[in-house]
């Protein structure tokens, strides 16, 4: 009975790919253990959502409903996820190594007083002990740890691990409904707005591909020639930069790559004028495929990239732009 | 969720909720606390020791957290705004006193090391929790942390803290602006996409702070100077009330396994020819190879 959770995310009423990563992973699990695959929403109005989860493998939904619950703020998500684990008592409990993830499950943990993985790149079961590797270091060590004493066994997973398991439409998951309780009122936390940015594509940590700019760029508007590639791959792809970019004024903060900015694993990483320091390794080392180009060969870049080509990058992105376009059109 | 009450004799004087209410309305003086650690230079080669339990930590330059360096720097913006009186708290072996000299040279004024050989081989959960019983021997109107702390990468601590005692925390901190004489601040918090959040939060509250906060300021001359006289007192189980089964390696909720190194990225083909012709091919590789496109 105890049961493997995990919490199942959503935006703009569509639940995000973390969700249905989290539930192909606990359905592995699942198949070790043999606990129910619960799957935790909250939200008001959205008993649509609730219903679609079936099919990726959740045994049952717990639904917590209430207006409260309209707009993410870690104080009230974390009462009604601590007092509904209480009741129910489950083994695992895992969220996606999200900004809400993040943000949200350093106060469960504690208020449970149970351990948390955080941003686990594996995860495992071994005779119901979860087995956890995350990198530490920024990456240039992976550790193994587990959490024997305390339940839940929390633990945040990366976005873009895990291959979303193949969907079974007649699967129905019993949906359990509450009522939470967290009162606006007794809130010290208040969202009062928010401010949309520029761009208008996804998540560097969610991307499939990215086309990263370095200080080789040498100014904020030559980033368009990132973003017409990035537009050419389609959908799933973003523009990320080095800090040298961020720092000279060329590219936002939050878009850039590295050990104080985004950890990212996409399928591919296209770095443009970017020489490779150790610090932007660490954001971007485990993606599946690098290509570098960049007009130095000795670049340290080019020591990790899968493809490199040596060149200026002003000549190379647009022609590689127009190559990608040619090869979608003839589908 | 705070275990065991104080009963060592208070180091500071506690300010009561009335005091501290009447303070913030006249709109100035604000306490500060700032929690920091000393990690590895982002540029240190990591080696691991013999039995791949940790890392040989001979060799290697420490410094400051660097998200540390913004939450040092923001509460010595608002003590510039305001007045008041920053407190540096500092987990670690007798080394991170160097960190912490830094924060003082950047013009703290107090500074506690939190030190104790039971605290060894600790978690987040356990390093919160003994920061949260030293918090609580302090006044403070605000807790700033950086984000993570980027040795062992877990960004947990400020909830912890916030949780122990009892606080609402706003993390990913990219903007702050107080209101003290509201008892209130307006903290813009970065999440994802581009998209940010503006948080209104009762004070007293933990910020996790972010890169895009601020330029921490370089510790001056005379800063430096100052730094080496004052002095940081030291508080250990006994003074944080502590019981030694909670804390370090035996409180841990996350046991530690195993450490490796990740498997090394090998270089892969540098494609030659005109750039043209090197590019049609490269577009072709990620198709019929990396099947990208
Ligand atoms: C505490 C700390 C944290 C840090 N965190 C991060 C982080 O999170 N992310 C990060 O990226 N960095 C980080 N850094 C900075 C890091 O050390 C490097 O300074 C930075 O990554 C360099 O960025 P870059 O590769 O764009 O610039 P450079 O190292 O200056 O490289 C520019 C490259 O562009 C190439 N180039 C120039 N013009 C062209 C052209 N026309 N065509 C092709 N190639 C061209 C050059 O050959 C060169 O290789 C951090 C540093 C510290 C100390």
């Amino acid at each position: 009975m105890p049961g493997i959770w995990i919490l199942a995310e959503h935006k703009e009423g569509k639940f995000k790919k973390i969700t249905y990563e989290l539930l192909s992973l606990g359905k592995k699990l699942k198949s070790k253990s043999g606990e129910e695959l619960c799957a935790l929403l909250l939200g008001s109005g959205i008993e649509n959502l609730a219903n679609q989860l079936g099919p990726y493998g959740a045994d049952k939904v717990y639904y917590l409903e209430d207006e409260v619950y309209k707009s993410y703020l870690n104080e009230s998500y974390t009462q009604g996820i601590s007092e509904l684990v209480k009741s129910q008592d489950p083994s695992i409990l895992l969220a996606g190594a999200t900004a809400l993830g993040k943000d949200l499950f350093p106060r469960v943990a504690a208020r449970l007083g149970t351990g948390l993985g955080t941003d686990c790149t594996s995860i495992d079961l071994d005779n119901n002990l979860l087995k956890i590797t995350r990198p530490i270091y920024a990456g240039k060590v992976l550790m193994e740890a587990t959490i024997p004493q305390t339940k839940p066994q929390m633990a945040t997973i990366r976005p873009n691990l895990v291959e979303i398991s193949p969907v079974d439409s007649s699967k129905k998951a019993e949906v359990i409904k509450s009522k939470a309780n967290p009162k606006k009122e007794d809130l010290r936390t208040m969202l009062k707005e928010i401010l949309k940015g520029e761009s208008k594509k996804i998540d560097l940590t969610e991307a499939k591909i990215i086309v990263s700019g370095g200080r080789g760029m040498k100014d904020k508007d030559n980033f368009k020639i990132l973003e017409e590639l990035a537009d050419a791959f389609g959908e799933g792809s973003s523009v990320g930069a080095s800090r040298a970019a961020v720092d000279s004024g060329f590219a936002p903060h939050d878009i850039q790559v590295g050990q104080t900015g985004k950890v990212v694993n996409p399928t591919l990483y296209i770095a443009c004028g970017i020489s490779g320091s150790i610090q932007h390794l660490a954001g971007m080392a485990t993606s599946k495929y690098i290509v570098a180009i960049n007009k130095d060969p000795e670049a340290p870049i080019f020591q990790k990239a899968d493809y490199g080509i040596v060149g200026d990058l002003f000549q190379v992105v647009p022609l590689l732009t127009q190559e990608v376009k040619k090869l979608k059109s003839e589908g | 969720m705070l275990l065991g009450g104080c009963c060592y004799p208070l180091l500071f004087l506690l300010d009561d909720n009335i005091q501290q209410e009447q303070r913030l309305r006249k709109g100035g003086f604000v306490n500060i606390a700032v929690c920091i650690k000393q990690v590895p230079d982002t540029e240190t080669k990591i080696v691991l020791n013999p039995d791949s339990t940790d890392i040989v930590t001979e060799e290697i330059k420490w410094v400051m957290n660097p998200y540390d360096e913004y939450a040092v720097e923001e509460a010595l913006k608002i003590k510039g705004k305001y007045g008041g009186k920053v407190t540096i708290l500092c987990m670690g072996p007798e080394r991170s006193v160097e960190a912490i000299r830094t924060s003082l040279a950047m013009g703290a004024d107090e500074a506690v090391l939190l030190n104790d050989p039971a605290f060894e081989g600790g978690d987040s959960f356990t390093t919160a929790l003994a920061l949260s019983k030293a918090l609580e021997q302090l006044e403070y109107d605000i807790i700033l942390t950086g984000k993570q702390a980027v040795d062992l990468d877990c960004s947990q601590v400020y909830a912890g803290i916030a949780e122990f005692l009892s606080l609402p925390y706003v993390s990913i901190v990219v903007g702050l602006e107080l209101f003290p004489d509201q008892k209130k601040a307006l903290a813009k918090r970065e999440t994802e996409g581009g998209e940010k959040e503006l948080i209104e939060v009762t004070l007293p509250a933990v910020f996790a702070c972010q890169k895009d906060l601020n330029t921490p300021r370089y510790a001056s001359l005379p800063g430096i100077m100052k730094a080496k006289k004052k002095e940081i007192k030291k508080l250990g189980l006994a003074e944080l009330c502590l019981n030694p089964e909670h804390v370090g390696a035996k409180g841990s909720k996350l046991k530690k396994g195993k450490y490796s190194l990740p498997p090394q990225r090998k270089a892969g083909i540098k494609i030659e020819g005109e750039i043209p012709e090197a590019a049609a091919k490269l577009v072709k590789l990620l198709r019929e190879e990396a099947k990208i496109i």
